[in-house]
């Protein structure tokens, strides 16, 4: 039978949540947490012969040694295909998650299946490396997603084509057409021409970037502000921000803080160990050394308020709308620069 | 945000851990911070050496938005 290794975060192996983030990479014969899931659904076809768990916040963080000791874990069971999460929009499981089918992809030469939600980072980064298959943004659509990727898993076993059912790598393979080449660009010619619909073989990548604004001349005159997705927000969260897929952002005063204290401030961020921030917030947004340093003269001023969201799973298109609105006040303000901080 | 921000002509620095996120999200200016739950802090410092690490970090952005860049650049 067609040997499986699963690989999963500390939360689907039931470890703990944010506490075990911090967890180094531990391997277990069988299949643990979704393995479950995943073995009765392949029926018979492949077995889940080991899982390897690391923590998310350990992989991020420990990139090339929990890289070396993850691929060792996986390469010791020898596997025929390497699965991957899913990893939903879990920004830090997904990139470990696309991270680990890069390692398989190059170093165990054999398939890796996943599931990522579309506008999950590891996603853009890793999707050459590994079949992803379409899921929700949270576990709650785990169901679909393990069907989806053990068809996925059937038809590469069965040694089938997979050509559909997962994001496009972008990698090319090469097939024998119908029609030639020059006769199917004049086709499409033809057609652009009658203004009909036609469908290029060749789309071209789009890639959305900002020209980089020019650097700030003079530091001690410039005003600055702060900015966050890590969730900084005056003790109390009073504008309820969610601690995952954000729905808005907040507007808070700077004019009477100049240190974070257990006693004025704290993260709305669901998405990481909030004790450090929780106990000094300084850690997430610098307020004590920036207020300092304006003081000094080292910059000219700083714009009275922050900004703040929670990055954990909230929308591009929020995050999107949240700015456009909050830049509008920077300008009126004549904000020259920003630091954003992010966890 | 940071490329939002960026379109209304304000130059970011971007503070964060998990250096390839930011270059996925096209921030032009990166300056790789501590770790996610304390970019900008380290608790197993004591508070003077914390706070001295902060400065270094905070004085990196101030650099970066001080520098003219032609494409993403990590600081």
């Amino acid at each position: 039978m067609a040997k499986i290794v699963h690989y999963i975060n500390q939360f689907f192996a039931g470890l703990g949540g944010e506490e075990k983030a911090a967890h180094p990479p531990e391997k277990r014969d069988g299949f643990v947490g979704p393995g479950m899931a995943l073995s009765m659904a392949l029926e018979g076809t492949a077995e889940v012969v080991g899982t390897v768990i690391c923590g998310d916040g350990y992989f991020n963080e420990n990139l090339e040694e929990a890289s070396a000791k993850v691929l060792e874990m996986i390469k010791s069971y020898a596997p025929d295909i390497v699965v991957v999460g899913p990893g939903f929009n879990a920004g830090r499981y997904g990139m470990a998650c696309g991270m680990v089918a890069k390692l398989v992809d190059e170093n165990l030469h054999v398939p890796v299946v996943g599931g990522l939600y579309e506008e999950n980072p590891g996603l853009e980064i890793y999707k050459r490396h590994g079949y992803f298959v379409p899921t929700g943004d949270s576990a709650a659509t785990m169901r679909k997603a393990v069907p989806d990727m053990v068809a996925i898993i059937k038809k590469l076993l069965a040694g089938e084509a997979v050509t559909v059912g997962f994001f496009e790598k972008g990698l090319r393979q090469n097939y024998f057409a119908e029609k030639r080449g020059s006769r199917r660009a004049v086709d499409m010619l033809l057609k652009k021409i009658a203004g009909e619909e036609f469908i290029t073989e060749y789309p071209m990548p789009v890639f959305d970037r900002v020209t980089p604004p020019p650097a700030v001349k003079d530091m001690k005159t410039a005003r600055i502000a702060l900015v966050s997705s890590g969730g900084p927000v005056p003790k109390g969260n009073p504008d309820r921000i969610e601690s995952s897929s954000a729905s808005k952002y907040g507007t808070y005063s700077l004019k009477d803080i100049t240190d974070f204290t257990p006693e004025n401030g704290e993260t709305a961020h669901g998405g990481y160990d909030p004790v450090y921030a929780n106990l000094d917030l300084d850690r997430v947004l610098p307020v004590d050394v920036i207020k300092e340093m304006v003081t000094a003269g080292e910059i000219g001023s700083l714009h009275e308020y922050w900004y703040s969201t929670v990055g954990n799973g909230t929308s591009v298109a929020n995050s999107v709308a949240f700015a456009k609105d909050f830049a509008l006040r920077l300008k009126e303000d004549n904000v020259s620069c920003v630091i954003l901080t992010s966890t | 945000m940071v490329k939002e921000i960026e379109r209304a002509g304000i130059t970011v620095a971007h503070m964060c851990t998990v250096v390839p996120i930011s270059m996925t999200v096209g921030a032009n200016r990166i300056v790789p911070t501590v770790a996610i739950p304390y970019p900008l802090g380290d608790p197993s410092l004591p508070p003077e050496d914390e706070k001295d690490l902060r400065r270094k970090l905070v004085r990196k952005a101030l650099n970066a938005l001080c520098t003219e860049v032609e494409e993403q650049t990590v600081f």
